[in-house]
């Protein structure tokens, strides 16, 4: 293979979305609106955000959020369930609702013919739901079916130790969608005095991109939303900062019958709006994700084919959310597999990445952007993204450039500030125990 | 159907090898795949699997591309590939910027015939591939699935599942995959499927200077064991320490190329929601369905899901249902039995029929938007039927009547060409 030749690829940027292609208009009421046009495909997609989540609910009302998100749907004082849903599926669309953290989340699809239906029903249950009580109680008993299937799984149970151990007193240290005891407790008066508190479209995020005109679609926009002047009741929760443990923290979660155990390594990282976080990134890439897996990959699965899969993310939302590395090891493997993830990360925190793993990195993060964006869902996910992170709307066309000025130095300065091999969090789950006999 | 404009250039090279090529220039992205007609079908008993830990092998080296530059190479010039092994195939794509696409040919073709197969490699991989199936058998919804499908085929080799039995990877040679490999990667068992921003004639010269040279091989030889009228309903229980019951019913189903398919298609959009074809685009919500209607309305579940999926030999009809805590398997069989006896008493309304093509009719746009979807669809049918049927689908689903959908259900949904499996909590020691 000709690896002298390597360069980086040089991108159309012209091709990716940039401020002379995408619309975007704010409504009086500060829903902001974006829309960027693409005939290619007969379909449309919807996407957004509204300002409420997780963390507008106590403690001991944890689930809150979710059930609310996912009764939007159940009735409005215009359409029942089954006449919210015929409508929808009648059509051959989609229109899905949930809660996280720090915001929620909708995305629907139609044929671009649809796109008035569609935009109407969005409008309908974000502003007119009534939350009836028997299809609550229903929603309820679904979710906790959910939980229950969610407490049996691994990755699920490793991920909620993780949170735990490395986000104590830390919103992120606790399930979005709750426990049994904290969704069973929920009354209707909870459900809705949540609504009429939280709901408004002040920052409400709406991207729209398919085979339908921008002009269009804003009037059809303005004219379901543009009268909607619900306030929140008090101002956007920010989450506080989070730093690594003071030493290694292990949880273990027993949970018998499983073959595999699913393992949680890491701490919190950085947020989007920290000045590492690509560094971060980039350099992420290069630990867990590269080809099948990065470094991870290579140690845990290609030469100790101790993992199907052993890779690394850096959330990088709102707030502090994790830098970790996730596996699913055979129980007896999972110790070796701990091992050789704190062997890499103290590898990654001790010495540069190479210069031809940077230069590797970026070519693949720069390379893939017209794969990534090819979608309207891709498309789509980018305007969202670029918004609620207040990136600019040329932010992809500036990409390339902005990749290509990142250095190893800059890599090493995230990695030494986010990771430390001895101060880490560890979750597993699944009939591994930590010292067998003891 | 593909769009206007968007015609699909068929050829086979001297070596048997089958191409089809589709300009798409929406993006400046080329979508290649290959498409193999082995898959956990072409096995037998000793060595389940294979199929599988084949295609992991396909990704472990060659003299050229040895193991680990394989992935660089693809991902340092922003592609991204994988594969997937099912019954009936097993393929492999690239998606790549359009430039950079000769990569992928020259990986395809060098893979078709040089791979190491390293026992080393293999060693590895053994415990990677137990890993996966451990992974699998975590899921209650897997344990109960892989003996649905046991019982459901005495003879037929779907009998087992994709990833094999465990007593087969724990013993499976390197003769064993070699031997596999060697027989089913040649030109006359293959098809590529080409997408994307390229001119068909430029394109396909560099595809006949690529892949031209490799011998033809034969197409290997498969004896298919014919399974048997099932002569009775089929029952089993799987129990495990997951508290979450579950119900499955499986109805032995027409192949694609029947007449049945698309009626019985219809069907199940009725009966559990509207469901996409290509694996990768997933379905519609279903909650205007009739099953979701009577159980999860009706408070005895918590979900329920239909599939059917399109294969080579008749293969199963699924419906499957997530017990709420407060109901058992069995009151919610009573409840799904009514509903399949209202679709053998009468025909389905003429709005429902209406809906159910609209809805297959929206998924099908869905799932052909992107380059890489519509380099899927080209090859993806060859494997069970043929590009015309890709074609026609929209017309022959548009022709279907509500008296061929009774017909379907009349001929398939009978307690005796069943299996009925239920998971359930076990009672007493732990799950061994």
């Amino acid at each position: 293979m000709p690896e002298e030749t390597f360069a980086l690829p040089e991108t159309d940027v012209r091709s990716l979305p940039g401020s002379d292609d995408i619309f975007r208009e704010v409504l009086p009421n500060g829903m902001i609106v974006l829309v960027r046009e693409n005939f290619a495909n007969p379909s449309v997609l919807l996407q957004g955000t509204l300002e409420v989540g997780a963390l507008d609910t106590a403690s001991e009302k944890l689930g809150l959020a979710n059930l609310v998100a996912l009764g939007l749907m159940r009735g409005t004082a215009r359409r029942s369930f089954s006449e919210i849903f015929h409508a929808i599926e009648s059509i051959g669309a989609r229109l899905g609702i949930s809660a996280s953290v720090h915001a929620t989340q909708f995305r629907g699809k139609a044929l671009a013919e649809d796109m008035a239906l569609l935009v109407d029903l969005l409008a309908d249950v974000l502003r007119n739901p009534v939350f009836p009580q028997t299809e609550m109680e229903i929603l309820r008993m679904q979710h906790l079916t959910g939980l229950t299937l969610r407490d049996e799984d691994t990755g699920s149970r490793a991920q909620m130790a993780f949170d735990e151990l490395a986000y104590p007193d830390h919103p992120y240290g606790m399930p979005s969608d709750g426990y049994r005891e904290t969704v069973e407790s929920l009354s209707m008066a909870d459900i809705r005095e949540f609504y009429k508190r939280y709901y408004a479209p002040e920052g409400m995020i709406l991207a729209v991109v398919g085979a339908v005109h921008a002009r269009e679609v804003f009037d059809l926009v303005s004219h379901a939303f543009s009268d909607w002047d619900a306030k929140r009741e008090s101002a956007v929760i920010q989450v506080g900062p989070a730093s690594a443990p003071d030493h290694l923290l292990r949880s273990d979660v027993y949970l018998p019958g499983k073959s595999q155990s699913d393992l949680i390594i890491g701490a919190p990282g950085p947020a989007r709006s920290d000045s590492l976080f690509q560094p971060a990134v980039l350099g992420n890439n290069i630990l867990g994700r590269f080809g099948l897996f990065g470094r991870i990959g290579d140690a845990v699965r290609e030469e100790a084919g101790l993992a199907y899969y052993a890779y690394s993310t850096v959330s990088g939302g709102s707030g502090p959310g994790p830098w970790q590395v996730a596996a699913g090891v055979n129980p007896q493997g999972v110790n070796h597999a701990i091992e050789l993830i704190q062997r890499e990360i103290a590898r990654f925190i001790s010495e540069p990445v190479s210069e031809e793993e940077l230069l590797e990195n970026k070519a693949n993060f720069i390379g893939r952007m017209p794969l990534q964006l090819e979608s309207n869902e891709g498309v789509a996910g980018a305007m969202v993204h670029i918004e609620r992170h207040k990136l600019g709307l040329d932010y992809y066309r500036e990409y390339p450039a902005m990749i290509a000025g990142i250095t190893a130095a800059d890599i090493l300065a995230a990695a030494k500030k986010f990771l430390h091999p001895e101060r880490l969090a560890i979750g597993v789950a699944g009939e591994a125990i930590r010292d067998p006999g003891s | 159907m593909t769009d206007a404009g968007r015609a699909v250039f068929k050829t086979r090279l001297s070596n048997g090898l089958e191409i089809r090529l589709q300009e798409v220039h929406t993006a400046p992205v080329i979508s290649n795949w290959i498409w193999y007609r082995v898959g956990s079908r072409n096995e037998k008993p000793g060595t389940t699997g294979v199929s599988h830990w084949v295609e992991h092998m396909q990704f472990k080296g060659t003299p050229t591309f040895p193991a680990g530059k394989l992935d660089r190479v693809i991902s340092r010039d922003g592609g991204y590939w994988n594969a997937f092994t099912w019954l009936d195939w097993t393929a492999y794509f690239e998606t790549m910027p359009a430039d950079r696409i000769q990569l992928a040919f020259d990986l395809e073709s060098d893979r078709m015939q040089n791979s190491q197969f390293d026992p080393d490699e293999i060693a590895s991989e053994r415990t990677v591939i137990i890993s996966e199936r451990q992974g699998h058998e975590n899921d209650p919804d897997f344990r109960l699935s892989e003996e649905v499908q046991a019982a459901a085929f005495r003879v037929h080799s779907y009998h087992h599942e994709v990833i094999g039995d465990m007593a087969d990877l724990e013993t499976m040679s390197r003769d064993d995959l070699y031997g596999h490999y060697r027989r089913h990667y040649v030109p006359a068992n293959a098809v590529i499927a080409i997408a994307g921003d390229f001119v068909i004639d430029e394109l396909l010269v560099r595809v006949e200077e690529t892949f031209g040279g490799i011998p033809a091989g034969e197409p290997p030889s498969l004896l298919v064991r014919k399974e048997p009228l099932q002569q009775g309903e089929r029952r089993v229980t799987v129990e495990g320490p997951e508290e979450t019951e579950l119900l499955s019913l499986a109805y032995h189903a027409p192949h694609a190329r029947s007449g049945d398919f698309l009626p019985l298609a219809v069907l199940d959009s009725v009966l559990a929601g509207a469901s996409s074809l290509n694996f990768f685009s997933g379905g519609l919500s279903n909650k205007t369905s009739r099953l979701y209607r009577a159980l999860v309305d009706g408070e005895q579940a918590a979900s329920v899901q239909g599939s059917l999926a399109a294969t080579i030999d008749p293969y199963l009809y699924e419906i499957h249902a997530t017990i709420r805590p407060d109901r058992a398997p069995e009151d919610v069989l009573l409840v799904l039995d009514g509903e399949i006896d209202r679709v053998l008493q009468e025909p389905i309304s003429k709005d429902e029929l209406e809906r159910a093509i609209k809805q297959a009719s929206a998924l099908f746009a869905y799932s052909s938007e992107t380059i890489t979807n519509q380099a899927f669809w080209m090859g993806y049918t060859e494997m069970f039927a043929n590009f015309e049927w890709f074609e026609s689908y929209m017309d022959q689903l548009r022709a279907v009547t509500s008296e061929d959908v009774l017909h379907a259900a009349r001929t398939y949904l009978l307690p005796s060409n069943r299996v009925v499996g239920m998971y359930r909590k076990s009672r007493g020691s732990s799950h061994a």
